[in-house]
């Protein structure tokens, strides 16, 4: 098990580091500099910028300050917002969207293994059909377009829940139940096919002799096994979740950290969006490493220390 | 101690031939598969629908009257009517007839992304499943760190550098979407290149290239098939979420995700069509991309096969 996590934990920072070379490298690989503007600027004033961002430095010198910068966790200045840093954007913003992804994932884990469970149990009965259609509906429809929905039925037409911005947990509502259906919707579905595959096996059928209730068997038994599946594929879910905050948090108006993202790709802020990038990038390698190790804990019978030939 | 004679021995009535005559027509392992996904309703509801797409994609603005790019400012946000059906934008532009501009752009980007994806992934799942080895762990060990890179945000750095235009976004979106089909193709080769046949291929002398081509990919197809019918709905949607992000198609041309991205300041005044038309057919493509697929799994899984 150590080994593993060890060699989990070099995989990843050499992921994360290649993630932030390929941001710097991209970025300089932008036609012009970040600082040109419409207005023509003084010779003189654009030198001391270019020398204030340490543009007039050759490549190599700007990549291993930047390095040196990443490894104290400097995420670097803002060019369009001289007085801010992504350091105080990430201080800011980082919060808010946590909290909107955490409540999101946990929404989507619950209901969506209950319904999978529940599905499982009623096989080929109304239920199962019924959670079924809501779980493909629920994967085709995009998040943006179901928050659209969601705002105009639920805040404008019946004025239930406040439409935008994030204030209270009326205001939380609507954005996660927007961002979390498509998640939910998958993992409804995973559940159900192993459950139904679990609930086949021999020693289920030995609890059930045994004269264990239902409800115990479904969730001692076989929910443990039954999870292998969610838990695997939960590493795709978390990044489709932190994307999914970017659109989510520009339409409900949410001032996250998407929103900041978004809007430094609109101003083309480069400094910003690598930031970001880089940022949200090692977040979520490291949510994939701690779910690799969840993985790794949760079922006993998988061989940490894989051998070639079985990915 | 008796003799054996010739007369005890006398040749059998020739009514033989018949029982060994095959009555059924023999299925190979692509009618099967056909018969088994005509059997699934819902599937075939979803191949029906995309045929209906790709042709109105193709014809659908042939049909109308209306320009797809031509502003006509005095019927601007229309609702539904006669004469447009699908009601006109803030520019008074033709919805049906964008709805089908669009369908032909992001069918155009699901498709390719999923062909090239295709092409890479075969080409290089396959020569590291086959070669094994050394070859092998070096080249996943690349496939292993590229996967672990978050797909839409190095999408959207690609974009941000190259711009936003059909080309960039297909290319963006396929630099690091190849990883999963190379994944599937070197499992899936793994797997076959043990059989006896390739034994007996390669007994016969035949090259690398053509045991590659004819005996692994055959046998490897199903879960190849059902990897791209899932990467077009999924590139589908990156289009979509990007144009939302403001790296889409520039105007004045559209596909499904820009029309919703502009329809986005409208929809609370109550000009619903604006976004209801594309994305209903996002989410119908969407449906329909991935009810075919969950039934091609099932139809092409031998493991099924009854």
């Amino acid at each position: 098990m150590g080994r593993y996590i060890i060699k989990r934990f070099l995989m990843m920072l050499m992921t994360i580091f290649i993630i932030a070379t390929l941001t710097f490298f991209l970025m300089h690989a932008v036609p012009g500099s970040p600082l040109e503007t419409e207005r023509t600027t003084n010779e003189a004033i654009q030198a001391n910028l270019e020398k204030f961002y340490k543009l007039d430095q050759p490549l190599y010198v700007q990549y291993f300050d930047y390095m040196k910068s990443l490894a104290t966790f400097d995420f670097g200045p803002s060019i369009k917002d001289p007085n801010r840093t992504v350091n105080e954007l990430l201080e800011r913003g980082f919060p808010i969207s946590f909290e909107l992804g955490i409540i999101t994932i946990i929404i989507a884990v619950l209901s969506g293994v209950l319904l999978g469970i529940l599905a499982a149990l009623r096989h080929n009965k109304l239920l199962d059909y019924g959670a079924m259609a809501f779980a493909v509906i629920g994967i085709s429809i995009p998040n943006f377009v179901m928050a659209t929905l969601l705002i105009q039925q639920l805040a404008v037409t019946w004025n239930i829940f406040p439409p935008a911005t994030w204030k209270s947990p009326m205001h939380m509502v609507l954005p996660v139940l927007a961002l979390a259906t498509g998640p939910m919707a998958i993992i409804a579905r995973l559940t159900r096919s192993s459950m139904l595959e679990v609930l086949t096996q021999d020693y289920i059928k030995m609890a059930r002799a045994k004269g264990i209730k239902p409800v115990r068997i479904v969730f001692r038994h076989a929910l443990r096994n039954a999870m292998m599946p969610v838990v695997t594929i939960m590493g795709t879910l978390l990044a489709g979740i932190l994307t999914g905050t970017f659109v989510i948090e520009k339409i409900f108006a949410i001032p996250g950290m998407g929103k900041y993202f978004v809007d430094s790709i609109n101003n083309r802020d480069y400094p910003v969006i690598m930031g970001t990038t880089v940022f949200y990038s090692a977040f979520l390698i490291f949510m994939l490493f701690l779910v690799d190790i969840v993985y790794g804990i949760l079922d006993p019978r998988i061989k940490l220390h894989k051998k070639e030939g079985d990915v | 101690m008796t003799q054996i004679r010739d007369d005890w021995f006398h040749p059998l009535a020739k009514d033989g031939d018949e029982k060994e005559t095959v009555v059924r027509p023999s299925l190979s392992y692509w009618k099967d598969a056909w018969r088994r996904l005509k059997q699934n309703k819902l599937a075939m509801g979803g191949l029906i629908f995309l045929g209906f797409l790709a042709l109105m994609a193709i014809f659908g603005p042939i049909f109308s009257p209306h320009s797809v790019t031509i502003q006509d400012l005095p019927n601007q946000n229309q609702p539904p009517s006669s004469t447009h059906w699908f009601g006109t934008d803030e520019s008074g532009r033709d919805v049906f007839t964008r709805t089908w501009y669009g369908a032909r752009i992001s069918l155009f980007v699901g498709l390719m992304a999923a062909l090239i994806d295709f092409f890479i992934g075969i080409l290089y799942g396959g020569i590291a499943g086959y070669k094994g080895g050394r070859t092998d762990a070096v080249m996943m060990r690349i496939v292993e760190v590229l996967y672990g890179l978050p797909y839409l945000l190095v999408v959207i750095l690609l974009l941000v550098v190259m711009g936003p235009s059909l080309m960039t976004i297909i290319i963006a979106l396929t630099i690091t979407g190849w990883v999963g089909m190379a994944r599937i193709v070197r499992g899936q080769v793994l797997q076959v290149k043990n059989y006896e046949f390739v034994t007996a291929s390669k007994s016969f002398g035949a090259k690398t290239g053509r045991i590659i081509r004819k005996n692994l990919i055959p046998n490897a197809m199903g879960p190849i098939i059902v990897q791209m019918t899932l990467t077009v709905p999924s590139a589908i949607f990156a289009e979509a979420f990007l144009s939302f992000l403001g790296l889409g198609i520039q105007a004045p041309f559209a596909s499904w995700g820009v029309m919703a991205n502009d329809a986005l300041p409208v929809i609370i005044s109550g000009d619903w069509w604006r976004l209801f038309f594309p994305a209903l057919f996002i989410s119908l493509t969407m449906f329909a991309f991935n009810v075919l697929g969950d039934g091609l799994q099932d139809a092409l899984d031998p493991k099924m096969r009854g």
